[in-house]
């Protein structure tokens, strides 16, 4: 009884940590860009949110957030960044290219990255104004603070 | 795959891979290096990550249709890349574009030309390492969003710049909003002055780095702000005066030296004479009045209102065109019907319009330029943006290439930064303006 | 008359290579055979007619005519504010031609691009290989032959 309340305290506490304190890895590829610098400058700012401070390593960054178009030919530079990054980490999809591949249904373009890496949260839109990107900054916390926090101790049981 | 800088390294060299995700915002491009210690010997640049396949989409896309793609080639200034191929097909079909929206269309693309440079040096500064320099920039160029988000309906890939026109008018409103973002991005101007003009670390890391002469930057095919830098005066605007520039009055900054602080002074310059030609041609574009009279009441009282037997004020609700009225077309669009969508008031109530509109639309029909090749090329924000359009006579291009000019000028990375230390290459890279959608296509 | 005059210079000059000339939306175009094309390309930049710049090259693909593809080159003359347009065909088994590196150092790059998207060979190229598209990619992707939607991944797809 007493190890379950301690759990899921901690549980709420090292969720509120992590969901307020993101570190970003921007990986900006097109004219989706243009919209996260607006997101993250003055007008529409994410630093309230916590997710301010953008670390451009991956063994650093927590949060990757992919920006634009990837091509067949960026797709394993993706990959590999994605598996550098250490545990826990979350990926945005930003923007229709991004999401599905948007306008460009050709030779070069992936459809999507979920059909390379697992996505967290798909922001639409051609690109999405700043206004969703904090919906969508503001989804991802509530996911984080649903999921159960890993423990070492705990797997180590199972 | 051993790279040409592979094969070619010295032993004892040290390779340094600045590879396709780098914080340099600039998007994806592969910078390998040759060090030995700090100085680099040797350098192969990398292109093509995001290559999507644009002229190929083309060939497969009514005329009318690939519009949005343009938007996207150099999406910080999508206006003038609209505007570039809007103007190549007009020039194939003979199409006369009414006086209004030239000049609406000098405004927009003046505006793009503003928040091109903007993001440019804002990103060379933040680089150097002047974060306030960005934050003050992005600020400046909300505010002319805000002007083109009223207007046009987006932000940023707008598709505003219609074949025959612009598809609407001017918002009534806009000249508020219009003189506040010329006042802001003046203020922001003199700031940046301010700050990095007399800057010692600023000068030291931009002066005389990077050096390109004026024969060695004609022989690269350099166009724009990065030849001007070098003393060459050649601006599409003033050689091939395309709208009503040659009735407008602006200058051409020059630079002196071709090194990255000439760049920079270039288009902070070039930044001031693009305000001088936005009032001169706000002057001429009287606000048209609001469709919509309702006279400052509330939506849902205006449509009371409106109901009544005899209505106490008048009253006349648009039907939501937002700009795209059939009284304004007049002023906004060639009045060509081969060639401009026509007047939804006509598509809707009369049969005619409607079988019009049906027409424009359907495959096989619509725009069918006769056949034949065409080249334009208007001043983008970074040089010569060309288009070069085959048609076969149907109602897809049979080929549409672009003209990049970064292309051009990134093609040259490699001849500049040789000799140079490891960190000359952020601030000369900032400079170059290099837009991943124009460069890959 | 002032436009033709270059075009009727480089008639005189060579006559057996040029094949067409004509004014077209107002700009000069010049039809040559491809095997003069570097000695056009280098009277062209020469002082008198001093066409200082390349612009563009590029290449156009008209499946089922036969010269199959045609090279399309746009210069352009600061001094006098001129530009030009010179074409030469190459037939699909011959797709060799000589490459322009020597007189302008912008063509590196462009002729790369021809290469690497039509699979045009460029004599005398210093370094030729695909610019865009990765390594291992097998065709080219903007002749009409090529599918617009024919992907080769490069990673297994998830799911």
């Amino acid at each position: 009884m007493e190890g379950r309340f301690f759990t899921t305290t901690l549980n709420e506490i090292l969720s509120w940590g992590r969901k307020f304190s993101l570190f970003q890895y921007p990986f900006v590829t097109a004219c989706c860009g243009m919209e996260y610098m607006s997101a993250a400058c003055a007008h529409f700012d994410l630093d309230r949110f916590g997710a301010g401070w953008t670390r451009f390593s991956p063994r650093q960054a927590d949060m990757l957030l992919v920006v634009g178009t990837v091509t067949q030919k960026l797709a394993p530079v993706l990959k590999t960044v994605y598996d550098q990054m250490t545990e826990p980490k979350w990926v945005v999809a930003f923007g229709t290219c991004a999401v599905s591949g948007g306008i460009y249904d050709n030779y070069a373009v992936v459809q999507g990255i979920d059909q390379i890496i697992p996505v967290d949260v798909y922001i639409p839109g051609c690109p999405p104004r700043p206004e969703t990107v904090l919906d969508a900054l503001v989804k991802l916390q509530e996911k984080i603070k649903k999921q159960e926090q890993e423990w070492r101790w705990k797997r180590r049981k199972s | 795959m051993p790279t040409r800088i592979e094969r070619e390294a010295r032993p004892g060299s040290l390779l340094l891979n600045m590879g396709p995700s780098h914080p340099a915002m600039h998007g994806t491009i592969r910078i390998m290096l040759e060090l030995d210690g700090e100085k680099i010997l040797n350098s192969e640049v990398e292109v093509g990550y995001l290559h999507r396949g644009f002229e190929k989409t083309c060939e497969n896309r009514t005329y009318f249709n690939l519009l949005p793609y343009t938007d996207r080639l150099n999406y910080v200034s999508p206006l003038i890349n609209n505007l570039g191929y809007v103007m190549t097909l007009e020039k194939m079909l003979g199409i006369e574009v009414p006086r209004r929206a030239q000049l609406i269309r000098v405004l927009m693309s003046e505006l793009s030309r503003i928040s091109d440079h903007l993001t440019c040096l804002a990103a060379m500064a933040m680089e150097c390492g002047a974060f306030t320099v960005f934050l003050y920039k992005i600020k400046a160029r909300e505010f002319i969003w805000d002007v083109i988000e009223w207007t046009t309906g987006a932000r940023m890939t707008t598709s505003y710049i219609r074949i025959g026109g612009v598809k609407a008018d001017l918002h009534p409103d806009y000249q508020p909003a219009l003189e506040k973002a010329i006042s802001e991005t003046r203020g922001v101007l003199k700031d940046v002055h301010g700050l990095l003009d007399k800057n010692k670390i600023f000068l030291n890391r931009t002066r005389d780095i990077a050096v390109m002469k004026p024969e060695e930057a004609i022989n690269f095919g350099w166009t724009g702000p990065c030849l001007r830098s070098t003393g060459v005066y050649y601006d599409v605007r003033k050689a091939h005066p395309y709208l009503v520039y040659d009735e407008l009055d602006f200058e051409v900054p020059l630079g002196e030296r071709g090194d990255n602080f000439d760049r920079y002074l270039v288009r902070m310059r070039e930044m001031e004479q693009s305000l001088r030609i936005i009032e001169q041609v706000m002057a001429q574009l009287p606000a048209s009045p609001p469709e919509l009279m309702a006279e400052g009441l509330e939506p849902a009282q205006a449509i009371k209102e409106a109901r009544r037997q005899r209505p106490e004020k008048p009253i006349r609700l648009s039907p939501n065109l937002e700009g795209a009225e059939k009284s304004r077309y007049p002023e906004i669009l060639a009045s060509d019907p081969r060639y401009v969508i026509p007047p939804k008031e006509d598509v809707y109530t009369s049969i005619e319009g409607l079988i019009s509109h049906f027409k424009f639309f359907m495959k096989g029909h619509g725009i069918r330029p006769p056949k034949g090749e065409v080249y334009f090329a208007v001043e983008g924000g970074n040089g010569e943006l060309g288009f070069y359009i085959v048609s076969d006579g149907t109602d897809k291009p049979y080929r549409l290439h672009l003209r990049a000019p970064c292309f051009h000028i990134v093609s040259a990375l490699e001849f500049l930064i040789k000799g140079h230390m490891v960190a000359d290459v952020i601030p000369t890279f900032g400079s170059m303006n290099m837009i991943g959608g124009e460069l890959d296509r | 008359m002032e436009e033709a005059e270059i075009l009727r210079r480089l008639k005189n000059r060579f006559p057996q290579a040029v094949q067409e000339t004509l004014v077209s939306l107002g700009m000069d175009v010049a039809i040559i055979n491809k095997e003069a094309l570097f000695e056009v390309m280098e009277f062209l930049k020469a002082k008198p007619q001093d066409y200082a710049m390349l612009l563009d090259l590029t290449c156009v693909d008209y499946l089922g005519e036969e010269p199959r593809f045609e090279m399309v080159y746009h210069l352009f003359s600061l001094s006098s504010n001129r530009r030009l347009r010179i074409k030469a065909r190459l037939s699909e088994k011959d797709l060799k031609i000589a490459s322009l590196t020597p007189l302008w150092k912008n063509a590196n790059w462009l002729e790369r691009e021809v290469y690497d998207l039509f699979g045009v060979e460029f004599i005398g190229h210093p370094d030729l290989r695909r610019i865009f598209m990765y390594d291992g990619f097998e065709g080219y992707p903007l002749r009409k032959d090529y599918p617009l939607r024919l992907r080769q991944p490069r990673l297994k797809f998830r799911k």
